[in-house]
């Protein structure tokens, strides 16, 4: 018979060691003060604190989302002034190496150092609003087919397969085409329409898996009523895979919005972004490698931060996929 | 004050039935669950009583039944696949089967509450047992957080939580074994509910926390005046603290009798075999007896007497009639109160 007094049990969900040891130690030393109790989150984030990927990709976000937000703050240049002398030129051959435009201009003469960084703006709005939308509604309708089960989940799940068919570049071609003007919440929407599939896949089956759980059944035993079950006892169980999938998909969907504007269906000018930016790099790249250089690597880069978050987001909320 | 008079005082919802009726009355439940290679027959027409203050142990093997009894009547069997096409379960005189979803929602909890065997998972890991256990009030009675922290505090004084102020904040994987069963103690009685159904409440624990969880489980029903169905395998967990005890196989109820009675003078073969398969200090040395083959497949009982392949004792006849539940009488013929033997051979038995 296993010491069950002294286990704190394998379903201690993130309790790593650390946790574990931090548990029992609290039970010893339980007159005493036992410290601040620790939740799955808590000890989720006293984990991903020590995860250097995480550290890194936290700041570069933050970096990007402060230049989202306050682009003014890295360059006074207006990303918009096209002055015809700088065509094309670099930093080398003019010279100035601390310049405020040390990345070189484009064809048009206009600064690529500002429009990458008011390009990052719309590329992390689309990205950050897909993936809201993607949540929200993918989340729904997971928990719904999930919690209810039945017909409702036939309905549901055959609804997410038929969405999930249309091809992802295809459908929101042929959704974004009939619009002259595209705004950043004109293709964040017509992403999200196709985009919430996965979502509500990865929803549906986690909240079956915990709605078998015995603290499911045992809140319903205690007389819980179905909102109650579905919010405060499955939800917090349940999101935990959902964050890490938006989370990686987030860069993903930054990465699908440049795709979408390179192939001129994306954002439309005036809107500047990164996929527009490499569009217009793509008839000069044999001679002006440096136009599509900037802002491709600042969407690597933003991309490559994301997923890097959401993996280390994924160990730190279930260790055992690591 | 019993809560038997407060209900009278106040009648709520569900129970306006007979105060005459037993506490809860099962009558001929069956229970089969539909599944890809047949219907399993898990409850076959079981019959039982309890009363307010009362303890009936439910005994049995994996797989009699006695746990899906259990979850028939708190209403949290899992249909589909299972299905309940006869009987009734009377609360307070009351048929909890044909009530509305909701009027049953509203006496889960209030007046028949669970405790569950596993507490670790039957406690939510991200909730803290201080949320879990106000969350009784809150959705019942509606209280406020502070007042249903309040509370929680002190039903964790009251199951004997060592610091309870300090650990209330606590998840349940800081607790250790034992004061998480206490915490689903806790949870069941915090609204003092006439009925408690505790299913294998001891058996995750290890054999001295036992004594203490049942113990307690036993002091605070007779504090609240409370009926209790104890659900257990452990022939020893029941010994202290039943009334009366009903034994389960294969669905059917084939035992009933007051605790002590039932140790000493068994009436049915498996009782018997059960029994006698106790380990005891003076038969060291010699083979432990028993019982022979394997619980039977519920997709195919066996015909008449579920148990006569396994029994010392089967005749012809147990092939093929279903024994009903024979009062046991002396050998005289005076009656013996609260007994009963499901076996054809029940006076062989009891009498040699």
């Amino acid at each position: 018979m296993p010491d069950v007094t002294k286990t704190p049990g394998t379903a201690a969900e993130s309790a790593a060691e650390t946790a574990a040891a931090a548990g029992e130690a609290a039970v010893v030393a339980a007159p005493a003060s036992s410290g601040k109790p620790r939740s799955l989150w808590s000890d989720a984030w006293g984990d991903l604190r020590r995860n250097p990927f995480f550290v890194i990709s936290a700041l570069l976000i933050v970096l990007l989302l402060v230049m989202a937000a306050w682009p003014s703050l890295f360059t006074s240049t207006n990303p918009r002034n096209g002055d015809l002398t700088h065509h094309f030129l670099t930093k080398p051959e003019y010279g100035d190496v601390f310049s405020a435009d040390w990345f070189g201009y484009d064809k048009q003469g206009r600064s690529i150092y500002a429009r990458v960084i008011y390009g990052a703006r719309a590329s992390i709005s689309v990205g950050v609003l897909v993936t809201i939308a993607v949540t929200l509604l993918g989340g729904l309708v997971g928990m719904i087919a999930g919690y209810y089960g039945g017909w409702v989940d036939s309905v549901l799940s055959r609804v997410t397969d038929i969405f999930f068919g249309i091809p992802f570049f295809l459908g929101s071609m042929v959704i974004l085409v009939s619009f002259s003007d595209r705004k950043v919440w004109v293709v964040a929407s017509a992403m999200a329409f196709l985009g919430w599939t996965q979502i509500a896949r990865v929803m549906r089956g986690s909240v079956i898996t915990t709605k078998q759980s015995d603290y499911v059944t045992a809140a319903r035993a205690l007389g819980a009523g179905t909102g109650r079950i579905m919010f405060r006892h499955i939800l917090p169980n349940a999101i935990a895979p959902v964050i890490v999938v938006a989370t990686i998909a987030l860069g993903g969907y930054i990465a699908a919005e440049a795709t979408l504007s390179y192939l001129g269906l994306g954002l439309s000018e005036p809107t500047i972004s990164w996929g527009i930016d490499i569009s217009d790099a793509k008839d000069s790249i044999r001679d002006n490698p440096h136009v599509m250089f900037f802002p491709a690597g600042m969407l690597c880069i933003t991309v490559l931060a994301f997923i890097m978050l959401g993996d280390a987001v994924r160990d730190a909320l279930d260790p055992k996929l690591r | 004050m019993t809560v038997t008079e407060k209900t009278a005082n106040a009648p709520e919802p569900g129970t306006d039935g007979d105060k005459k009726a037993p506490l809860l009355e099962v009558r001929d439940l069956h229970v089969e669950f539909h599944t890809r290679e047949g219907v399993a027959k898990a409850v076959n027409g079981v019959n039982y009583t309890v009363d307010a203050g009362e303890t009936l142990a439910v005994l049995g093997e994996s797989g009699s039944g006695k746990s899906v009894t259990a979850q028939a009547i708190m209403g949290i069997l899992d249909m589909p696949p299972g299905k309940i096409p006869q009987g009734q379960i009377l609360f307070r005189g009351q048929d909890m089967l044909t009530m509305s979803a909701d009027e049953r929602r509203k006496i889960r909890g209030r007046k028949i509450a669970m405790i569950f065997q596993d507490a670790l998972s039957s406690l939510n890991p991200v909730l803290s047992v201080g949320y879990q256990l106000g969350e009784m009030y809150r959705v019942h009675q509606g209280l406020s957080k502070k007042e249903a922290k309040a509370k929680a505090i002190e039903l964790m004084d009251r199951v004997r939580i060592p610091a309870a102020k300090q650990r209330v904040d606590d998840y349940p994987h800081q607790f250790s074994g034992g004061m998480r069963q206490r915490i689903m103690i806790a949870m069941a009685l915090a609204l003092e509910p006439d009925l408690i159904i505790a299913d294998e409440p001891t058996t995750a624990l290890d054999v001295t926390v036992q004594a203490q969880v049942m113990d307690l489980l036993a002091e605070l029903q007779q504090e609240y005046n409370m009926g209790l169905i104890l659900i257990t395998h452990d022939l020893g967990v029941v010994a202290d603290v039943a009334d009366k005890i009903a034994v389960m196989y294969a669905g059917r109820i084939v035992e009933t009798a007051p605790v002590h009675e039932l140790y000493k003078r068994p009436a049915h073969p498996y009782t018997k075999g059960l029994l006698d398969s106790i380990p005891r200090l003076d038969q060291k040395g010699q083979e432990l007896y028993a019982i022979k083959g394997l619980p039977p497949n519920l997709l195919r009982i066996p015909a008449g007497c579920a148990f006569n392949p396994r029994c010392p004792m089967a005749q012809e006849t147990c092939g093929v009639d279903v024994p009903v539940l024979h009062q046991v009488t002396e050998r005289d013929g005076t009656e013996l109160a609260g007994r009963g033997s499901a076996c054809h051979f029940w006076k062989e038995t009891i009498h040699g």
